[in-house]
């Protein structure tokens, strides 16, 4: 009879011998750690050495057994019964069958969700309802904080300032450095790459009414509106998220005080007011950028200025500036929707919040395209 | 390594302490809670630790899990200094203990057997189905076995903390802390709650560590107790809480105990 003796590098040994009824003895500590490097050499060797006959297994020299040594045990039982075999224990404790019961008790538990297998029609259902209440649930808001926008046209003394001030200082001011910074890398690729362009001709002076035409019209807002989104909508949807996991949400409506009214109207009011004066920084701080680098091509300020103020008139700023307002409130009002909807949970305050970025940068672009027609149609 | 294996389910001596908490002073800063408290928690025992809110049961019950650091004094678990071990001899003791907090701390974006399973993933060479099956029988011991597959936030407080009590046991440990377990739940799930505790003493042989001031909790499950006092900063009781309820006495603990509106009545 072959008789082997195996050593994991943790305490639990195992040996194996061959015959009727083969024998299998255990020594050693039985534990999470000791039963992981021999848990399929056990249940083979045992397979092998038993076959579909009957497995002795002895326990008289194991020192130690909690419930994941008893998980070995029940699976070497399992495996018995599932090659029509059969397994006796020897030296079994009280504590090791007190671990063992619970395994015992949990075979044949069925889930308790109800069977998630349905027919197509169903799911097709299912979904199509779900699409349906996200687009009302989207109405309803948007409703909801048109009448909050309205009555807080109608009575701006229930507009709460104070958080309206403090939304605007951390979207706007609190933004600045950023907005430094992405505006006048922007001017300065802007003019660098377009001048390389202009110079074959001779024309580097008309760079001015490129970078400005672009900043204005459409670079200076859509970015703008970018960096709104990754930045403040997405601390919206967040704080709002937060604030529903923790029931304060709940705590609002049951006290009377409307949740949209509460803190969606601040953050709108601050979106819209913020969009434009960050839009009009960006363009001068743009502008700076593509000036500095025209400087590098031979063009004095005061040149690049004058080109500036020939190239765009009033208009080309205000549609810009117009632009920028609407993207601030398209970012702001995802954001609070987004918070508004969420769910339970940590994850679901990160779903939402990515959920806030996406929607606004795909309406931010939307708005844009309709803006170019719209101001194409109008001759703007 | 520290071996904690003293509990009863090895047939070893089951009056050995387990813990030790020798001169212990903790706080904040320079803003300290208690001063000198010296106990110790045997094994296999169920360890209520009481005191009124703001008393510093939770924050005691961190010390000795070595979330924070004493100003002064050992916490001795088996033969280690929790407050002093560092790498390889501080994740010897962690891996013995295992943890329950007041709000479950529960995964959200695990299933709960995703949840119960991550320790056995994080610290073992099991194969998966050895997990499986062990977190399986885990969410047995705790009553959730068909409920594997949902979501924390698809179940009841309770059931939460049920669940977080699976998670812990994972790895089998030798001690359980759990905090403030039976906060915010109804009378017959406390009860149920206090009963799975007893169960996990007396059947596995568990050595528990409870912080709570529910008193129905307490005369359920507390083999010994020990009253902390904001006042004082030390420990004021210290036993079986039903003796001390009918002998000692500090005017406190009576009022504590018996749940006396004024200390007249206590008295």
């Amino acid at each position: 009879m072959a008789e082997k003796e195996h050593a994991a590098a943790a305490a639990l040994r195992y040996s194996v011998r061959e015959g009727s009824p083969a024998r299998m003895a255990l020594a050693g500590r039985m534990d999470a750690y000791s039963v992981g490097p021999v848990w399929t050499s056990v249940l083979e060797a045992a397979a092998r050495a038993a076959g579909t006959g009957e497995l002795v297994v002895d326990l008289s020299d194991v020192t130690y057994c909690d419930g994941s040594g008893a998980a070995l045990l029940y699976s070497l039982e399992q495996s018995a019964a599932q090659r029509g075999g059969a397994l006796r224990m020897n030296g079994v404790t009280e504590a090791v069958e007190g671990h063992l019961k619970p395994y015992r008790e949990a075979e044949g538990v069925v889930s308790a969700r109800p069977p998630q297998d349905q027919p197509w029609s169903r799911r097709l259902r299912d979904g199509v309802s779900t699409v349906g209440q996200e687009i009302f649930s989207q109405i309803a808001f948007i409703g909801e904080y048109g009448s909050a926008l309205v009555g807080a046209v109608r009575h701006p003394r229930r507009v709460r300032w104070g958080d309206t001030l403090r939304v605007a200082e951390a979207a706007g001011f609190q933004a600045l450095p950023i907005v430094s910074l992405i505006a006048f890398l922007l001017g300065v690729i802007l003019a660098f790459q377009s001048a390389i362009a202009m110079r074959q001709f001779g024309a580097e002076i008309f760079v001015a009414d490129l970078v400005a035409i672009s900043l204005l019209r459409e670079l200076g807002p859509l970015m703008m509106a970018i960096l709104l989104a990754g930045r403040s909508g997405a601390a919206f949807a967040a704080e709002i998220g937060t604030m529903k996991v923790n029931e304060e949400v709940n705590a609002l409506t049951t006290m009377g005080l409307d949740p949209v009214r509460f803190l969606v109207v601040p953050k709108i009011l601050a979106g819209v007011f913020v969009a434009p004066l960050l839009t009009l920084y960006a363009n001068l701080i743009g502008l700076l950028g593509a000036a500095l680098v025209m400087r590098g091509f031979g063009i004095p300020m005061v040149a690049f200025f004058n080109q500036v103020s020939d190239a765009v008139d009033l208009t080309d700023l205000t549609s810009g500036l117009f632009k920028a307002a609407v993207f601030g409130l398209l970012v702001a009002s995802v954001g609070c929707l987004r918070g508004l909807q969420t769910g339970t949970g940590a994850a679901a305050v990160g779903r939402s919040t990515t959920s806030a970025v996406v929607s606004a940068i795909i309406l931010i672009v939307i708005a844009d395209g309709l803006f170019a027609v719209l101001f194409y149609q109008l001759e703007i | 390594m520290v071996d904690l294996n003293r509990a009863g389910a090895d047939g070893m001596d089951d009056d050995e302490a387990v813990i030790r908490v020798e001169d212990l002073t903790m706080g904040f800063g320079s803003m300290v809670i208690m001063e000198n408290l010296n106990f110790s928690v045997r094994a296999g025992e169920i360890f209520v630790i009481l005191g009124g809110s703001g008393s510093g049961k939770s924050t005691l019950l961190k010390h000795m899990i070595g979330l924070y650091s004493p100003i002064a004094g050992r916490i001795l678990i088996g033969e280690a200094d929790m407050a002093r071990a560092e790498g390889a001899e501080r994740e010897d003791i962690l891996r013995q203990v295992g943890v329950t907090y007041q709000m479950g701390a529960l995964f959200g974006s695990m299933s709960l057997m995703e949840n119960v399973r991550l320790p056995l993933e994080v610290h073992t060479d099991l194969p998966l189905e050895a997990m499986n099956r062990i977190a399986r029988a885990k969410l047995q011991l705790v009553g959730l076995a068909e409920y594997g597959d949902f979501m924390p936030s698809e179940i009841s407080g309770g059931m939460q903390k049920r669940a977080a009590i699976a998670r812990a046991m994972a790895l089998d440990p030798k001690v359980l802390f759990l905090d403030e377990p039976s906060a915010g739940l109804d009378p017959i799930t406390s009860a149920d709650l206090d009963q799975l505790i007893r169960r996990l003493a007396s059947t596995l042989g568990m050595t528990l560590v409870v912080v709570t001031h529910e008193l129905a909790s307490i005369f359920a499950i507390a083999d010994r107790v020990i009253m902390l006092d904001k006042e004082t900063r030390s420990i004021i009781a210290e036993g079986d809480p039903r003796v001390l309820r009918e002998t000692n006495d500090h005017p406190w603990v009576r009022r504590f105990l018996r749940r006396s509106e004024t200390e007249d009545q206590s008295a």
